[in-house]
């Protein structure tokens, strides 16, 4: 049935869906970036396909990929008419200069981050996800009305869903303390083994619980 | 009935009179016990901890569980939450500590007054756990001292009372150095790990 929303945007719009393909009921178009706003403004729009419910707006880094790195992917789905669709955008080229492509840090810089525009203009509900999306893979939304970081605290530097963020990295926000964890186990044999560990089994004769002799 | 012959001689010889003091002098003979004032002390303390939840993530359920009428942490005098740190005395750290919720728990440790203890309940509180990332606090020591470690995810409320009666057991003596409950069986020893489970 949503083939019929990829057939309807593939008629209107015309090169600038590069890709569609459907696989198990999922279907799915690739979209020229400069038309992102468009397109989902139109699905919502055409009675056709009437996608009143934006499920989910998220990204993907590809940092092999030649050409373009990111894949920003929307998710819709109309309560009317009962169908999904799943957007794509490719954005994030490289740069023709492969020097500043292998330097990270010109890679966080505010000026460098892939831009595409905001769908808050048209769901309301998009704000926060492109609020996370910029905030964990640093893709700038062109027309959003307030594009801060949304998990992670201002001071931090980076965006940790990138490929290139080094796994074990930290930034934390107070400095640690020297902990003294001298006293690992094995510790004294009846350390901290009161008497709530006892259990019946372990009563002896004419000794109550807590090993006292017995009135 | 040792003790009784020891209370006749101090008060008449009127029946319920008896009875009474006998109840007060349960465990001396004398009628007084000599310690130490800061045995006392630390008597007191460890039998009325007021706790601070700190509470996150998913460990609560199991911290909801300790509190319930099956495990009742009343028993040991540590039942009674205050939801300001000034008034507790026991911080509870529960479940996952992210790197931008570290300033929060230090500020509540540092608004607690003196004396305070701390237990990290759960892995996640101890060591960060599995969440061995760009979000997570690697265990609460690296902010501020933890008296007890409770290992588990989440630990049984077993566990939780073993480390709770560890902390008390800590303050009778004095002693600020790092506890961890240690399992109560030993895994190494075990052929088959099915023996984990409750013993017949
Ligand atoms: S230790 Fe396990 S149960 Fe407890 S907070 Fe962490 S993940 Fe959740």
């Amino acid at each position: 049935m949503s083939k019929q929303v990829l057939d309807r945007i593939a008629q209107v719009f015309g090169a600038a869906i590069l890709e569609t393909h459907s696989a198990f009921g999922d279907d799915t178009a690739v979209v020229e970036p400069s038309h992102w706003l468009e397109i989902a403004r139109f699905l919502r729009d055409d009675p056709a396909s009437s996608m009143d419910h934006f499920i989910d707006l998220t990204a993907v880094d590809y940092p092999q990929r030649s050409g373009t790195r990111f894949d920003v992917v929307l998710h819709l789905r109309s309560s009317e008419r009962l169908h999904r669709v799943r957007l794509k955008a490719r954005i994030g080229a490289r740069c023709a200069n492969p020097a500043a492509d292998a330097n990270p840090a010109a890679d966080v810089a505010e000026a460098a981050l892939p831009k595409i525009d905001s769908l808050t203009s048209v769901w309301v509900g998009a704000n926060w996800f492109e609020r996370e999306c910029f905030d964990m893979f640093g893709i700038a939304f062109i027309g959003h009305p307030d594009l801060r970081r949304i998990l992670m605290y201002e001071q931090f530097v980076g965006y940790p869903l990138r490929k290139d963020y080094p796994a074990a990295k930290t930034q934390p926000l107070l400095e640690y303390r020297q902990a003294d964890n001298e006293k690992l186990p094995p510790f004294d044999e009846h350390e901290g083994m009161s008497f709530g560990r006892k259990t019946h089994a372990d009563r002896q004769p004419g000794r109550n619980l807590l090993g006292f002799e017995e009135d | 009935m040792g003790s009784v012959s020891a209370v006749t001689s101090m008060s008449d010889n009127s029946a319920p009179d008896l009875e009474r003091s006998q109840l007060v002098l349960e465990g001396s003979q004398q009628g007084f016990a000599t310690t130490r004032f800061e045995d006392l002390l630390n008597w007191a303390r460890k039998y009325s901890l007021f706790q601070y939840p700190f509470v996150t993530a998913c460990c609560a359920m199991e911290f909801m569980a300790l509190a319930g009428p099956r495990f009742d942490m009343a028993r040991f005098g540590a039942e009674a939450p205050r939801f300001s740190p000034r008034q507790s005395d026991l911080l509870w750290v529960v479940g996952t500590i992210s790197q931008r919720q570290a300033p929060v728990l230090k500020t509540v440790y540092d608004q607690m007054a003196d004396p305070k203890y701390v237990i990290a309940f759960g892995t996640c509180a101890s060591s960060g756990g599995f969440y061995d990332n760009y979000t997570t606090l690697p265990g609460i020591d690296k902010i501020i001292p933890v008296d007890v470690f409770v290992p588990g995810c989440p630990p049984r409320p077993e566990t939780v009372i073993d480390g709770l009666l560890l902390l008390q057991d800590k303050i009778t003596r004095g002693d600020r150095s790092v506890g961890i409950v240690k399992p109560r069986v030993d895994p190494v020893q075990l052929r088959n790990p099915v023996q984990l489970r409750r013993k017949a």
